[in-house]
């Protein structure tokens, strides 16, 4: 049973091969004692097992390498039909019952409880994820069927046109392509947001930036809302800088349909902060232990929500190496000289002082 | 550009003050600004003067920027910047730097630089330690000056130890000896500090680099001092208060009781009243050689002169002990929480190359420190405070002959006036006629007051003539904060969206909402009332014991590093200092919101 589904609390960082970088780092994180909504990984053996019953002979891999890189029309039609075949297909009991099972464990004795189902890739580079198509994400999935096609609908996703143009662009094979799927308890947050362990204008590694907006944070990520924006000193944890923003939407879940919708703020809470200087101390705090813990700046999503016993706590939902200013190039911004005062020399010696 | 477009009025342009005409005949001719001033930026110096200056005032400007020129000019020769030039128009000194912009002269200036200030820092501690000594030597030279009296008869001992000079020659020698002496304290005081404000710059701007969203307070905290001079006339207090309570006195003192009444009170309750006098005594000289300024002003007088200021801040520790709180000032933590924050900066750094550049440049901040940090108390309060009491016995002089109403007019005197009615008083004493100054002073000194006075009601421009495209400076930026972003701050003209806001550097983190306070001289710091907001032209070091009963502080002018943002770090209370204006644009009695983290001060009503 764990080949197939392995709880967040049996997962760490080597198990990124796996579980995926997503649900390696949930674990880490769960481990590590951060307060994660519980969950579980379908592990890429999972895909594996579901894909050599799908297709024994191997023809969809096959049929992919064939394609002619530049042909869009032939790429989408064959990701069409590999899609197709793969949402289609009967989940192999072993592994649907690892689901199902893992998925009743979350939510316990009350029935029925919302989760996210979400892509979880096993490459190393997420730039190359993103452009594969690795990030879907369903929000809101209640039920085990639905969390059983949620499931095969991000496995396709390894064949959407995009996917499968990129893989052959750079001639990747199609031996081996696997991803985990993370399952994780969805919490219903007042509000969420994003906190980067880094300032993303300068880079600057002593502030952590944190955004917040009511509701899910798929409104932050997907830019629907201008967030509150908070900058905090890393060293002193003074919160340096304020902005409170005018929010006018927000995303919540559908609990009728299932998924999220966009609902109109009401008024009152349109220009009130989402967070007071408590939440964002305990936020900041969190920020530097997990950036403490891997080792590196940090790009976070984060939710203020209920926990399970109706008290609203702050919850990480995903913790990945901030990457845009960690791959610059940086000047020192000075190197030690023969002497300690050579520094007072260079200043008054004449270069444009600004 | 016409005068409505330029931020700042042209030297020419400023006008007399109606009723205050001929006011420049209180200064020295080379204050006044030429006509070939206006092509010259200048900005008034309200760090230092706030206020108008009195006639012999003058000279703690002429001074200081004589030492100040020495050394950055003629002394180190430092590369990029010679002196500091002055003028004065309508009371208020308003200055400029001249830089040096040739590249080959700041190439032979630097070859000069490195030689002379590189033999300061090698040498720094040794030469800091003798400069302590020569400070000390100095004071103890000062207090030995002797007044003359010029009694009917001189003295005997003229006669039995044949001196062979009358004693109203010394009128002429100690009045000379007590101004030179000002001018050695002076050159004492330049002598290290542009090289100090040189080590604190560099690491200030790798910080700037290295982090750019550091704040400058932040950048402080790593560099200031803890076990430092100026935290120790407040601790003095505090001592005497815990005597108090040791000696069960504690009783006698009452938040806004006279300092006379209480001490008069004291010396009657036999042993334990006069154990604390005595106490009080061995701790005058010199921790009340304190300034209520900083020792720019005659008539911001010191603790000593003026003992309610210590003895409201004693009363208030006895409070504060008897209601069982700690007056402690937790040096220990306080260092610890410093050793962290450098350590916690120094690990965000990008490379051991960064980190070693850091190591340098802190290690020389702290080198140096304790010189900068601790020059102030020496000269601006220590020696300026006696030097303005040698002056008063000047002054008690021409008063008992009559040439001057009373002691303090003597500051409404130019030196050189001051001299000259001197030497007069001494021909008088010789010739035994009566001095002509009685009639020639007293109207003069009248119509000067008078001018004085209405002078205060002038509001002086910050800066008048053109602004220089980029203002560069190190010591503009080191002493005053004077940088291209300063200067655009203060040009920018309020609109009606800010009219209630105020802007200036967040000097200590926090924010707080309270009902203001505008103190406009540093002699009214008793008017304090707890929990209220203190709004002044300049925090000063001496209003330490304040502190702690008030809720934020705001300042027209200040900046990051100076001694009263420190301790309000210290105390974790907000403040804003270099708003401009905010003594002008807030009146006591108006609740206000000091946003220390940002530097607004909001005006709520």
């Amino acid at each position: 049973m764990a080949a197939f589904a392995s709880p967040f609390a049996d997962l760490s960082v080597v198990d990124r091969p796996t579980v995926g970088g997503k649900g390696a780092s949930l674990g880490e994180m769960t481990r590590a004692g951060v307060r994660v909504p519980p969950g579980f990984v379908v592990t890429t053996g999972a895909f594996e097992r579901f894909l050599a019953g799908v297709d024994p002979e191997g023809h969809i891999r096959r049929s992919i390498e064939a394609l002619p890189a530049g042909d869009l029309i032939a790429v989408s039609k064959a990701a069409e039909a590999a899609r197709a075949r793969i949402v289609s297909a009967p989940m192999p009991a072993e592994i649907g019952e690892a689901i199902v099972s893992g998925y009743a464990e979350l939510c316990g004795a009350g029935g029925d409880q919302p989760v996210a189902v979400r892509s979880s890739a096993t490459s190393e580079d997420s730039s190359e994820a993103s452009f594969a198509g690795l990030q879907e994400t369903y929000l809101w999935i209640v039920g085990a069927d639905a969390v059983l096609h949620a499931v095969r609908d991000c496995w396709a996703s390894l064949y959407s046109a995009e996917s499968v143009s990129y893989r052959l662009r750079f001639k990747l094979p199609e031996e081996g392509l696997a991803m985990g799927v993370v399952i994780q308890r969805m919490v219903d947050p007042r509000c969420s947001g994003v906190m980067f362990t880094r300032s993303p204008l300068t880079g600057d590694r002593s502030v952590i930036a944190i955004e917040s907006s009511w509701g899910l944070g798929s409104a932050v990520v997907s830019g629907v809302v201008t967030p509150d924006k908070y900058v905090i000193n890393k060293v002193t944890g003074e919160v340096v800088k304020r902005t409170v923003s005018h929010k006018t939407v927000a995303h919540v879940p559908d609990a009728a349909a299932g998924g999220v919708r966009e609902i109109a703020v009401p008024d009152d809470r349109r220009d009130a902060p989402c967070l007071d200087d408590a939440q964002i101390a305990e936020l900041a705090r969190i920020g530097k232990s997990i950036e403490a813990h891997y080792g590196c700046p940090q790009d976070i999503e984060w939710a203020l929500a209920p926990d399970v016993d109706g008290t609203e706590r702050l919850f990480l939902l995903q913790s990945r190496p901030e990457t845009i200013w960690a791959n610059k190039e940086r000047q020192p911004a000075a190197a030690p000289k023969a002497t300690a005062f050579a520094h007072v020399f260079d200043m008054f010696g004449g270069k444009p002082r600004t | 550009m016409s005068a409505s477009e330029r931020a700042f009025p042209l030297p020419s342009e400023i006008r007399d003050l109606p009723g205050t005409e001929g006011w420049e005949q209180m200064y020295p001719y080379f204050t006044r600004f030429r006509p070939e001033d206006d092509k010259v930026f200048w900005f008034y110096n309200a760090m230092h003067f706030p206020e108008p200056m009195p006639a012999f005032d003058v000279l703690t400007a002429e001074v200081p920027y004589q030492a100040l020129g020495a050394f950055t000019t003629r002394v180190f020769s430092f590369p990029t910047t010679l002196g500091i030039d002055h003028r004065i128009v309508n009371g208020r000194i308003y200055i400029t730097a001249y830089p040096v912009t040739d590249p080959e002269e700041i190439g032979r200036r630097l070859a000069v630089f490195q030689e002379r200030a590189g033999y300061y820092f090698q040498n720094w501690e040794r030469l800091y330690g003798e400069w302590k000594e020569r400070m000390h030597a100095l004071i103890r030279d000062l207090q030995a000056i002797h007044v003359p009296a010029l009694p009917e008869l001189d003295d005997i001992e003229t006669v039995t130890s044949a001196k062979g000079i009358g004693q109203n020659h010394y009128v002429r020698e100690s009045y000379h000896r007590t101004i030179e002496s000002f001018s050695k304290m002076w050159h004492h005081h330049f002598e290290f500090l542009m090289l100090g404000y040189g080590a604190y710059l560099v690491f200030f701007e790798f910080c700037k680099k290295a982090f750019p969203e550091i704040s400058d307070q932040t950048v402080a905290r790593m560099v200031a001092g803890i076990d430092v001079f100026m935290f120790r006339p407040d601790e003095e207090l505090k001592k005497l208060a815990r005597l108090a309570g040791e000696l069960k006195v504690g009783h006698k003192f009452g938040d806004g009781s006279d300092p006379t009444e209480i001490i008069s009170a004291l010396e009657q309750m036999g042993e334990p009243g006069k154990a604390w006098l005595a106490a009080l005594e061995e701790t005058r000289d010199p921790w009340f050689l304190m300034s209520t300024g900083d020792g720019f002003y005659h008539h911001h007088r010191s603790w000593n002169d003026d003992l309610s200021v210590p003895f409201s801040a004693i009363a208030r520790y006895i409070t504060m002990i008897e209601a069982g709180q700690s007056i402690e000032r937790p040096t220990a933590a306080l260092k610890a929480e410093r050793e962290r924050i450098i350590a916690d900066y120094r690990a965000l750094l990008g490379s051991d190359e960064e980190r070693g550049a850091f190591d340098q440049m802190l290690g020389l901040c702290h080198l140096v420190f304790p010189f900068v940090e601790d020059h102030k108390f020496y000269c601006e309060h220590w020696f300026t405070t006696l030097w303005f009491t040698k002056l008063r016995e000047f002054g008690a002089l021409l008063a008992r002959f009559g040439v001057i109403a009373d002691v303090e007019d003597f500051f409404h005197l130019h030196h050189t006036e001051a001299d000259l009615a001197l030497q007069e008083v001494a021909l008088a004493w010789a010739s035994g006629g009566p001095p002509a100054g009685r009639g020639h002073w007293k109207p003069i000194l009248k119509e000067r007051k008078r001018i004085w006075e209405k002078l205060k009601d002038w509001s002086p421009p910050p800066a008048l003539g053109p602004i220089p495209e980029n203002i560069a400076d190190p010591a503009l930026q080191m002493l005053w904060g004077i940088t291209s972003e300063t200067l655009a701050s203060w040009a920018r003209k309020p609109s009606v969206a800010d009219a209630n806001e105020l802007h200036g550097f967040a000097a200590s983190p926090g924010v707080a909402e309270g009902v203001a306070r505008v103190l406009k001289s540093a002699n009214d710091i008793g008017q304090m009332r707890d929990g209220e907001i203190l709004v002044c032209p300049v925090t000063n070091p001496s209003w330490g014991p304040v502190f702690g009963k008030i809720k934020a502080a705001v300042s027209d002018i200040g900046g990051t590093m100076s001694h009263a943002a420190i301790v309000a770090r210290e105390y974790g209370m907000p403040a804003v200092v270099g708003t401009g204006g905010a003594t002008k644009r807030i009146t006591t009695g108006q609740r206000v919101r000091v946003d220390g983290n940002t530097g607004v001060v909001t005006i709520l009503g």
